[in-house]
């Protein structure tokens, strides 16, 4: 988790070098949802995410140096610079695709899932999106499939209460997103998403029913996103939330939560935090000297790969 | 085509018997191959065309696909990642259009994006509704649209032979490729190997040869095209006709080839006339050719309004026979000082059957 808030708070600082020009969605607040889950996973099940992918990505032991590198636009790229930051995949650590329209991937995990019952292998699969995701039909159509064909897959859902600008009460009825994935029969858990441990033991719990052909599951994490909604800023100043409402949601950021954890449990002290940080910032600031040293595509290349 | 061979040892089979054996050949080679359709083994089974395809293959391949064609596109284009060739059968074109995100967007663009390291081979197959009151939203082919799309291929296979061989060639490719195939096609009787093999889907095929007037028709089109080539022929106009087969990738070189040959092109879209594929030949032969080009080049295919239900409107609405020959005549004076004779002619052929019904075992109702 402190890795993945590192590497994009690095992110977000060397933004406004403009070196990074491609639109950037930031998992900040959210992390626990990302590595509650993808810690549970072994490097066969697969993951799909969505526009807001880093977290994801990096959680499954996406490549760091090609993640950097593609948001730079440079051919070391995950895609070679032709997808940006919404387009993160690393087939070989199981971030199969991610793809930025709302809800477009949960159809492509479906599929994933399908392919594994069809071969009757026991990977499973996760479907990430967003609270947006829920009001696509493809979300309804998708859980439908999975429901009737007991297919292993977690679609997670990260309430994260806003669609851009616009808070879940205005566009959803005041309901619980479990009734949604009940009313296709599909399992449903809310949890704290900003409990990583707590995310990390209920994923345990159902990848192991989805082996046992008990899936599909749905399972909303609720969170919140500490930056704006694309961009590297904070955003509180416009209007459309409430400072009082970030700092409630800040005393429940998930480093936070899990530092105290770790301090309670394991006698892990601020210095040991402290550390971590510094060798985790090491191994960053490298991944990013390469991403900022590798070579932008050439524009001869600009027509390849359009067929396969 | 497969070359015709002796008489006796042909086997006549419809068009839709011919795609269901494709469909069957290619998945019995690829237990990749799997198929989605919205009552894939329902005692209708797309038009016959996988009709028993459960007592064949393992019923893990044979999907029954929920009212849901954007997810289920989705749901083949991730299973394809990851090795799978799904088919999806659609009753008409028009369901597509629920689907066209996942196909615009994940389907056509994951190769180019991931720099081939994914690879989307699925086939869509789309049914063109026409006759016995389809519609303004049953009749649409919409081959235009998806051709517009770079990383799709589009077919629009004619014959029964061909069409078999097309489909198997397009399970076989890499990319996503859109099947449009007219319902009408699905009647038409031909000799079909009983084998696998493959028939290329990179460019037309020249279905009749002549010197006087190139024409260029897909799918049923091509079917109106040849009776006219009959007719004129005793007129001694020669017509070098192609079936064009696939839109997409749109490959002129035997076009161009014919047109410095008679100067003359005809294009007959299955679909709209303006902005329709016709419009795209026309433009290329006029900017690679255009010193060769004795006429103006000129384009049919359906009027710029929906076709609506009743055959009271559907008098002159397709681009048939009639409509074909009267554009002709721009380019020959012989079909005008005849017009009347040939005209009788057509008026035989075409009152054999209603016009709206492709056949005459077909009852409705769709």
């Amino acid at each position: 988790m402190l890795f993945i808030r590192l590497v994009e708070e690095m992110i977000a600082e060397k933004y406004k070098e403009q070196k990074m020009r491609c639109p950037v969605h930031l998992s900040i607040g959210q992390e626990a949802a990302a590595v509650g889950v993808c810690n549970a996973l072994s490097k066969k099940d697969r993951i799909f995410s969505t526009h807001r992918s880093h977290s994801h990505y990096l959680a499954k032991n996406g490549d760091l140096k090609k993640m950097l590198a593609e948001i730079y636009g440079k051919l070391s790229g995950c895609c070679g610079g032709r997808g940006g930051s919404m387009h993160l995949f690393d087939k070989s650590a199981g971030v199969t695709a991610s793809v930025p329209l709302v809800s477009s991937s949960i159809a492509l995990a479906t599929g994933s899932a399908l392919n594994s019952k069809i071969n009757n292998t026991k990977e499973v699969t996760i479907s990430f999106l967003g609270d947006g995701s829920v009001e696509e039909g493809i979300f309804h159509e998708s859980l439908n499939f999975a429901s009737i064909n007991k297919l292993p897959i977690i679609y997670v859902c990260e309430n994260n209460l806003y669609s851009v600008y616009t808070h879940l009460n205005e566009r959803q009825p005041l309901r619980s997103f479990n009734k949604l994935g009940e009313a296709h029969a599909v399992k449903s858990i809310t949890c704290d998403g900003n409990n990583v441990s707590k995310v990390n033991e209920i994923t345990l719990k159902l990848l192991k029913e989805c082996k046992k052909n008990k899936g599909p599951f749905l399972l909303t994490l609720n969170t919140y996103r500490h930056r704006e909604h694309c961009g590297p800023n904070y955003d509180n100043n416009i209007g459309y939330r409430t400072e009082k409402e970030f700092k409630h949601w800040k005393k429940k950021d998930p480093i936070l939560v899990f530092k105290k954890e770790l301090i309670r449990k394991y006698k892990f002290n601020e210095k040991n935090f402290d550390n971590l940080s510094k060798s985790l910032t090491k191994k960053i600031s490298i991944a990013f000297k390469y991403a900022e040293k590798s070579k932008l595509p050439n524009p001869s290349l600009i027509s390849k790969y359009v067929y396969a | 085509m497969p070359k015709k061979k002796n008489k006796t040892k042909q086997r006549i089979i419809p068009g839709s018997e011919a795609i269901r054996e494709g469909l069957i050949e290619a998945a019995k080679k690829d237990r990749n191959v799997i198929f989605q359709a919205e009552g894939v083994s329902d005692p209708s089974s797309v038009y016959g065309t996988t009709k028993n395809l459960e007592k064949i293959f393992n019923k893990k391949r044979i999907i029954e696909m929920p009212l849901s064609e954007n997810a289920m596109t989705g749901v083949a284009i991730g299973a394809s990642f990851l090795g799978k060739r799904p088919i999806i059968s659609l009753h008409r074109v028009e369901f597509a259009l629920l689907a066209l995100e996942q196909i615009i967007n994940n389907a056509a663009k994951s190769h180019y994006t991931s720099m081939g390291q994914h690879s989307v081979p699925i086939v869509i197959r789309l049914i063109v509704g026409r006759g016995w009151g389809q519609g303004p939203e049953h009749s649409q082919s919409l081959e235009n649209l998806f051709s517009m799309i770079p990383g799709l291929k589009v077919i629009t296979p004619t014959f029964p032979a061909d069409a078999k061989g097309m489909i198997i060639s397009a399970i076989e490719d890499n990319n996503p490729v859109v099947v449009i195939e007219h319902r009408w096609c699905h009647y038409i009787k031909g000799h079909v190997p009983n084998k696998y093999y493959k028939s290329q889907i990179k460019e037309p095929i020249k279905i009749k040869n002549g010197k006087d007037v190139t024409i260029v028709a897909n799918s049923l089109n091509v079917i109106e095209c040849l009776f006219v080539a009959k007719i004129l022929k005793k007129y001694k106009i020669n017509i070098d006709l192609f079936d064009l087969r696939v839109c997409r990738p749109l490959e002129l070189g035997k076009i161009k080839k014919s047109v410095k040959k008679t100067g003359k092109l005809i294009t007959v879209d299955l679909g709209s006339k303006i902005l329709g594929i016709g419009s795209e030949i026309v433009s290329e032969i006029t900017s690679s050719c255009f010193n060769y080009l004795k006429k103006p080049p000129i384009r049919i295919g359906m009027p710029d309004y929906p076709t609506p239900s009743s055959r009271g409107y559907l008098k002159n609405h397709y681009p048939d026979k009639r409509k074909i020959i009267n554009e002709l005549s721009k380019l020959f004076p012989i079909i005008k000082k005849n017009y009347k004779s040939i005209m009788i002619e057509i008026d035989k052929e075409s009152k054999k059957l209603p016009i709206d019904v492709p056949d005459p075992s077909f009852k409705g109702p769709f």
